[in-house]
């Protein structure tokens, strides 16, 4: 038998177009390029100044999402869209596409949505394929055992020109997760104890692939949750082994394979789970039974404790004081109770219909605190009919909160869902940098069920105290 | 690009470990088309008041920043956002080199294709130049050495395919197109159409 390969070594190898050297990077084939409105004018440009073509119009698909307004009359109605360099964005993208040739869903195309929801929704992300996308939060798509990153606008235009890009092959690391997540605890409290664990920049230079029991008993959904913020850990790629979890996904997903073609690839993805006596470069271990709900108290995703703990103290630490300072939290206070301003549920890592409905499982039949904001913003138009044929939407308005049409919104405030200055955010979302989903605004990181429980009491509230 | 060989210049320090890349460049200046003019941006949340006017608590404000073009950072420079708006807007304002003992993955591969040096140098170094913003420094992508103005030396890692192609000028779009005899019997004999 061949010497054993891990999940990660499996899909580089079969992506070498030509093997990395000492002196020279390998040259890495890609499977499927995602592109949105934002980091891709610059990529086209290039193209356009060196008379080159899209080498594979194919394997690249195009939606618009991050500066794209979730205002329905801004979409389907006659409102301009408010923000004109955001307007000028989306315009550009059309041109491109079409002058380009690729496949665009667009403002109004019923499959637009996240580029992070929509590739796995439409069976385009699938096992064993490499996946980039001008965006770090590409790491997403691993739950389906891609190897999958995000790439700066320089890298995008050559995998325009050349479907190829120039890497060197990182590191492995296994996150070994044993036992199983407690009722009220999900995958988001699951990676925020794992980024709490490893530190922002722990995972920086590796591929993670997550793995144990805990993993294998999740559904696709909170995969991607996982996954996609491996980077957050610093690592530009998080794995999971694909399994039968992952096969019943994608079957009969209108870009995943079909018929004998479906036969084939099952055959080829069966293949791809790391050998037993695999080699990781490093190994890390937690225990799911061990992991509450969690939240973030400070400035990145690493500061980050259970909903029941404290905000940590530490001296001489002047950096941990900004932080501190900026959130307007002080060290040694609880962190439940702190009263609450915004709730966001939204963004690629927890917008999709199981993260809504378990969100409507807390607000059904309750109200948002009165001077509360709420604001649910599903991952993609398809996500936005499913809710909506199955009620959610009238449970999200019936407890006062807004229901929008889908794209990245206040994950990152481009199209102006902007949490106000020194405003308190719960936030479903991947980022709690400074600024991050507007000037001054405050964000804290949860799961959609502590998001919404914080919703309708006001204040950080443990989501078990409601369930 | 145009050839890298020498830097020779003072620094300026922003002591803030994981300073991410939201705060080199805040979203709402994404909403642009080309790669140029970013520099303004820079920093924005950090250096301007709400009124716009300078905040004059922050570094790159202050009269010894001027004329600075290298940047030492803490620990975990870069990370977050994939955006090439910020190794652009750092570029823009006049930088040419990073420094700090960590620096994100794809925030350095973004500055190695754009001709700004991540340098990742070791705690000791590091704390040396937290402690002493404006020193003149000098980085040497031939022998890829860092000298403090004392004359200390230290050695840093670099990618050794990006390091020639800074070097020469040589823009890495062109190599990966001189692979397209690979690229094509690669898509010939690995690659199957999945539809
Ligand atoms: S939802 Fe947020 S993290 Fe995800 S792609 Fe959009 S902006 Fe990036």
């Amino acid at each position: 038998m061949s010497h054993p390969k891990t999940l990660f070594q499996k899909v580089w190898e079969r992506h070498e177009v030509v093997a990395e050297t000492a002196d020279t990077p390998a040259v890495l084939y890609i499977d499927l390029h995602l592109i949105h409105e934002v980091t891709t004018p610059q990529a086209f440009s290039e193209l356009r100044e060196r008379g080159l073509r899209l080498r594979r119009t194919d394997l690249t698909l195009a939606t618009m999402d991050h500066s794209t307004p979730t205002r329905t009359e801004q979409i389907f109605g006659n409102a301009p869209i408010t923000i004109e360099s955001a307007a000028q964005q989306i315009h550009a993208l059309e041109v491109n596409c079409a002058e380009f040739g690729v496949d665009l869903l667009g403002l109004k195309s019923d499959l637009r949505g996240i580029v992070h929801v929509i590739g796995p929704e439409l069976g385009a992300t699938q096992p064993g394929k490499t996946i980039v996308c001008g965006d770090s939060h590409t790491s997403t798509h691993g739950a389906f055992g891609a190897l999958a990153f995000g790439i700066g606008t320089t890298e995008v235009g050559h995998v325009f020109a050349t479907q190829c890009l120039l890497q060197r092959k990182p590191k492995t690391m296994a996150i070994n997760v044993k036992g199983r997540l407690r009722p009220g605890v999900t995958a988001k409290d699951l990676i925020l104890a794992i980024i709490g664990k490893i530190g922002v920049s722990g995972g920086t230079g590796y591929v993670l692939e997550y793995r144990g029991e805990a993993i294998s008993a999740l559904n696709m959904d909170e995969r991607m949750t996982v996954c996609n913020m491996s980077i957050e850990a610093g690592a530009r790629a998080g794995m999971v082994a694909p399994d039968e979890t992952t096969y019943a996904y994608l079957k009969g997903r209108p870009r995943a394979p079909q018929g004998a073609d479906w036969e084939r690839a099952l055959a080829e993805w069966r293949a791809l789970p790391t050998d037993a006596g695999a080699v990781f470069d490093r190994e890390v271990e937690l225990d799911a039974a061990e992991i509450e709900p969690m939240i973030t108290y400070g400035t990145h995703p690493g500061m980050v404790v259970p909903i029941s703990g404290h905000v940590p103290t530490r001296a001489n630490d002047p950096v941990f004081d900004k932080a501190l300072a900026y959130m307007g939290l002080t060290a040694g206070q609880a962190i439940s109770g702190h009263p609450v301003d915004v709730v966001f549920i939204g963004s690629c890592t927890n917008s999709r219909l199981s993260d809504l409905r378990a969100a409507a499982g807390v607000l059904k039949g309750r109200k948002v605190a009165s001077g509360v904001q709420l604001l649910i913003v599903p991952g993609s138009q398809q996500i936005k009919k499913a809710a909506e044929a199955e009620g959610l939407d009238r449970i999200f308005l019936d407890a006062g909160a807004q229901w929008r049409e889908s794209g990245c919104s206040m994950c990152l405030g481009m199209n102006g869902d902007l949490v106000e200055k020194g405003k308190y955010s719960v936030s479903t979302s991947n980022r709690n940098f400074e600024g991050r989903q507007g000037v001054g605004a405050r964000t804290l990181l949860a799961s959609p069920i502590t998001a919404a429980a914080s919703a309708i009491r006001g204040r950080i509230t443990d989501p078990r105290e409601v369930l | 690009m145009e050839a890298i060989r020498k830097i020779v210049a003072r620094t300026a320090v922003l002591p803030s470990t994981d300073i991410d890349t939201d705060q080199i460049i805040p979203a709402r200046f994404l909403r642009t088309t080309t790669r140029l003019g970013l520099g303004k941006q820079l920093f924005a949340d950090w250096r301007y008041a709400a009124d716009g006017s300078d905040r004059a608590d922050f570094v790159l404000n202050q009269p010894q920043s001027k004329g600075c073009k290298v940047l030492v950072g803490g620990r975990n420079f870069g990370c977050g956002s994939s955006r090439e708006h910020a190794p652009w807007a750092l570029l823009d304002y006049g930088f040419l080199a990073v420094i700090s003992t960590e620096i994100a993955d794809i925030f350095r591969s973004n500055s190695l294709k754009n001709g700004l040096l991540p340098i990742v140098v070791d705690e000791a170094t590091h704390a040396w130049l937290l402690a002493n913003p404006g020193a003149e420094v000098q980085v040497d992508l031939e022998s890829t050495t860092l000298t403090l103005p004392d004359g200390r030396t230290v050695r840093f890692p670099i990618e050794p395919f990006a390091r020639v192609c800074l070097l020469n000028g040589v823009d890495q779009l062109g190599y990966l197109l001189g692979k397209n005899a690979e690229i094509s019997a690669y898509e010939q004999s690995h690659w199957r159409v999945r539809a």
